[in-house]
């Protein structure tokens, strides 16, 4: 036969339909939008590094079709007749609907046929989340960031410009040169004057005919010559001169950290270190989307503030009062030790229920104004409280008029506020 | 006639118990494919089965819904909807509900035909013995096929297709196309002259004449407006009279591409495209029953001859029996799985059924089939396969025993009264009205409703309406305000849909609706 050609396919391409599914997705922006705004509100933390399922209503994903309605009079052929003869009148149900002309089919998982149910990833998901919303002075920053690079050493080469002359390499480099060129040379010299010496001390010969004054002077002639050769040997040469050779390398300020700042005292509940934990999800995976790296550095406090790791951050009980600039001060030495603000971009996030001794707030005031906001892309607060307000609000909304580029602050009542406080924090401002 | 050779029935020359089977594990390996592809196309042989050249190609289940949600095109333009299908096919196969097809088959030429590797080695070869010799051999043999579509231009001309709608994404943005795509879909169904026979389609032809069309379209469409402004044609009565179009059309797409005023050259070519596709898919809308009752037929028939031949061994036949009747298993009416009559089991029933006919032939056979009684078996099949449509193939071939095996009825429903009527049951009186009901049940003019540009207001508006005549008072369905809404898009003024039941008007559609139009 021969006929046929099999063919293994398996290997090729299995995303041939990425394209039109992300067609889809655009097409639907709102409603999956919509959706997962509402599952960000219900989720757990745990839960935000996955994709969800989006329902949107079938009617407005159906590709309409002329088809025929109901009404009219239709004969449809069945099988499986039992006891039916010709000339049977059946009553109709109540309600109507009856034989249909074949479209509506029963859904087969039981999910109301209104609903066109499917899942998203998570990558999808997040983008979705994050859909225009930017940091501010992010694109500035970013912007910069990509022209940035560092010059690295990368040793030596023989050609560049006299301000990356190493004079030691150099140096090292003509001596031994002078070394091996006039080496041998100098041996002979040596040679040659031993030679000399011995015929000046020898007893004079009598016989003119084997007088050593015509072979010294040709010693003598010969260690002149060579003499004179060494000396034209340069004492530095073109070939001797070596550069430092640097090559560019991107600097790593695709980098960023983000400082959690979190109360833990006492009077946080667990409903506001949920809500607390939830704006922080969100501001990583943020982050996440906009820099290569990040670290993250968690720290909590009550009467006095302690760097932990996000386990700790988020589970261990503490009780006991509150001051706050323990937390900004541990914050101000980290970033000093570890992470200057030229190499890094430096977010920070600060969730608490306003509490803190009077006596304090005007110190973290002057912290922030002082210390840390030169210092940092973006310091966020947000104060979990259905409450009034302490001193600490009043004394941070003094900090935001005087930066409010940097400096943003929010009160959240309950989880269902997260999300929009979120996006209002970091909605995307014009640049 | 093709020459066919020996009668299959008779086993050549194995002994009982000379079993010599080709393999007897369920793991495949491309070595046995090739090998049980060998077989079953010298048994396809045997009995006379024309086909084109094969290519099967092995995939992945990723890759089998990426085919699934193409509709079955390889190569396809990009557009959203693709995206919904795929997303609604891997929700259903990831969740466990929906097997995926064992397989699809491109009616090309080469014939194309996906095997899943999930697949166990009889099932892929009851899907090449379905698919690489019984589609295969149909859309060969079948008239509409050989008719309304060119497999060997088809995939050249999807690549056409899909190279020409990423040009105009790129030139005029994904919106706007996806625009006149949304709005061509909706009207697919309506891009073909059932009566007139097409030219085929190629690609080559395509690319080449597409220049040459862009400048001639625009020059006809400038002649077709040209009057429009002209106040003093109005006093000409019989210019005045004279209709656009002066016959109804029924292929709207062609009739909007023609002569929509306000298209651009792209977007009367992208409406090209889809009609072109509508086409290409319009024998299978046809052909359903027959297309798969053959193919499955064909697999029945060519893997029991493998048996009679000793090549299969008993496991293999006892899995493939499973799934062969899984796939021609008839939920009755009142089954919570009943969706309709299984276009495999009624195809595969009337074909095997002619088969005993012309074998063996009772009195009753004799009185309904004259011709076909007592006559070669396969003959009679291949002329059945290659000459009709489903709604013809039944007509002409439903027999009595079929129906009574089906247990077909059939009920009426009329709004008008408050009882179902079983109009006709499986017995002597009822078997031609029964067989007339389902035959006409897969007319395609029966199926959807039948709508047709009625006339151009050339002169005035030039507002575009369409009629629908309406089938014992069946209305049109819901989405009908939004189809008109896609026409109006494409057509660039006024669009009236009226239903025209026997003179009266029963019905009408207007986008934009009349209400707006009078601010």
């Amino acid at each position: 036969m021969g006929m046929t050609h099999i063919v293994d396919r398996r290997l090729n391409g299995k995303n041939k339909s990425a394209v039109n599914r992300e067609r889809f997705l655009r097409r639907y922006r709102h409603h999956i939008k919509k959706a997962v705004a509402d599952a960000v509100h219900k989720r757990s933390i745990t839960d935000v590094e996955r994709g969800e399922k989006v329902s949107i209503p079938t009617r407005d994903i159906d590709e309409p079709i002329f088809h025929h309605g109901q009404g009219g009079r239709r004969e449809v052929v069945h099988p499986g007749n039992q006891e039916f003869v010709a000339g049977d009148m059946i009553p109709k149900p109540q309600g109507g609907g009856g034989q249909g002309g074949g479209q509506g089919q029963a859904s087969p998982d039981g999910e109301g046929m209104d609903e066109f149910a499917f899942q998203i990833t998570q990558e999808e998901f997040l983008d979705f989340l994050f859909d225009d919303l930017e940091l501010p002075n992010l694109a500035r920053k970013k912007l910069k960031d990509t022209e940035a690079f560092k010059y690295v050493r990368a040793g030596f080469t023989n050609q560049g410009i006299p301000a990356k002359l190493d004079v030691v390499r150099s140096l090292r480099g003509a001596h031994a040169r002078r070394l091996g060129l006039g080496g041998a040379r100098r041996k002979k010299i040596r040679d040659l004057e031993e030679q000399l010496e011995a015929l000046k001390s020898a007893p004079e010969d009598l016989d003119p005919a084997f007088s050593h004054d015509d072979q010294i002077k040709v010693v003598e002639d010969e260690i002149a010559r060579l003499k004179a050769n060494v000396r034209r040997i340069p004492f530095i040469d073109e070939i001797d001169l070596r550069y430092r050779q640097h090559v560019k390398q991107p600097k790593p300020a695709t980098s960023a950290v983000m400082f959690c700042l979190m109360d833990v005292s006492g009077s946080m509940t667990q409903m506001h270190k949920d809500i607390a934990k939830r704006f922080f999800i969100l501001l990583y995976l943020f982050l996440k989307k906009n820099y290569k790296k990040i670290d993250v550095v968690f720290i909590r406090h009550h009467t006095s503030a302690k760097e932990v790791d996000e386990e700790e951050f988020f589970y261990s009980r503490e009780t006991g009062g509150t001051i706050v600039s323990s937390a900004l001060k541990l914050m101000h030495k980290i970033i000093e030790s570890r992470y200057s603000p030229s190499e890094w971009n430096i977010y920070a996030a600060q969730a608490s229920d306003g509490d803190n001794w009077n006596d304090d707030s005007p110190v973290c005031g002057k912290l922030l104004a002082d210390s840390i906001l030169p210092l940092v892309q973006y310091y966020a607060y947000v104060e979990i409280t259905p409450q009034d307000h302490q001193m600490l609000w009043y004394e941070y909304e003094k900090i935001m008029e005087r930066f409010p580029q940097s400096f943003a602050m929010q009160q959240i009542a309950d989880p269902g506020e997260i999300y929009p406080v979120f996006r209002q924090l970091f909605e995307r401002k014009a640049a | 006639m093709s020459s066919i050779v020996d009668r299959p029935n008779a086993p050549e020359s194995e002994q009982p118990g000379e079993r010599k089977p080709i393999s007897t594990g369920s793991e495949w390996t491309f070595d046995l494919i090739q090998e049980y592809d060998d077989e079953i196309a010298k048994c396809a042989g045997e009995f006379g089965l024309d086909t084109y050249p094969n290519q099967i190609e092995v995939i992945s289940a990723e890759q089998m819904m990426d085919a699934y949600s193409s509709v079955g095109m390889p190569v396809g333009y990009h557009h959203w909807s693709f995206g919904k299908q795929f997303l609604n096919t891997a929700k259903g196969y990831q969740r466990g509900q929906m097997g995926l097809a064992y397989e699809i088959v491109i009616n090309s030429n080469p014939c194309i035909a996906y095997l899943m590797e999930e697949n166990t080695l009889p099932m892929q070869a009851l899907v090449i013995a379905h698919a690489c010799y019984g589609h295969n051999s149909f859309f060969k043999g079948n008239y509409l096929f050989r008719t309304w579509t060119d497999a060997s231009a088809i995939i050249d001309y999807l690549v056409f297709a899909r190279n020409y709608v990423a040009e105009c994404e790129e030139r005029h943005g994904v919106d706007a196309v996806e625009e006149i795509l949304d709005s061509c879909h909706a009207l697919m169904n309506y891009g073909v002259d059932r009566y007139k026979r097409p030219p085929p389609i190629s690609a080559a032809e395509e690319a080449r004449r597409q220049k040459e069309r862009e400048e001639y379209q625009q020059r006809r469409i400038n002649d077709l407006w040209r009057t429009i402004p002209r106040p003093d044609d109005d006093e000409d009565p019989v210019k005045r009279q004279r209709r656009f179009p002066e016959e109804p059309q029924e292929n709207l797409l062609y009739f909007i591409e023609k002569n929509a005023p306000l298209l651009e050259t792209w977007q009367r070519e992208i409406i090209r495209i889809v009609r072109k596709l509508g086409q290409y898919f319009y024998p299978q809308r046809q052909t359903q029953v027959m297309n798969e009752g053959w193919a499955t037929f064909w697999h029945y028939t060519l893997l029991h001859r493998m048996y009679d031949k000793g090549l299969v061994n008993d496991g293999f036949m006892l899995e493939f029996l499973q799934s062969h009747s899984a796939v021609v298993y008839q939920p009755p009416f009142n089954s919570p799985w009943y969706s309709g009559i299984n276009p495999y089991t009624l195809g595969f029933s009337i074909f095997t059924d002619l088969r005993r006919i012309c074998e063996n032939p009772t009195d009753e056979d004799r009185e309904w089939f004259p011709d076909i009684a007592g006559s070669d078996w396969l003959e009679t099949l291949h002329f059945a396969m290659r000459n009709f449509k489903d709604e013809s193939f039944i007509q002409q071939f439903l027999s009595p025993k079929v129906m009574r095996d089906l247990k077909l009825f059939a009920i009426e429903n009329d709004d008008q009264e408050d009882h179902y009527m079983v109009t006709a049951i499986h017995d002597d009186p009822g078997y031609r009205p029964l067989r007339e009901k389902l035959a006409r049940q897969y007319n395609l003019s029966y199926r959807e409703p039948n709508i047709q540009v009625w006339n151009v207001d050339v002169r005035g508006d030039r507002s575009l309406t369409l009629r629908h005549i309406p089938v014992d008072r069946v209305p049109l369905g819901e989405d009908t305000e939004e189809v008109v809404r896609h026409v109006h898009r494409l057509w660039g003024f006024d669009v009236h849909l009226e239903s025209v039941d026997e003179g009266t008007v029963v019905e009408e559609y207007h986008c934009p609706p009349p209400d707006l139009n009078d601010e």
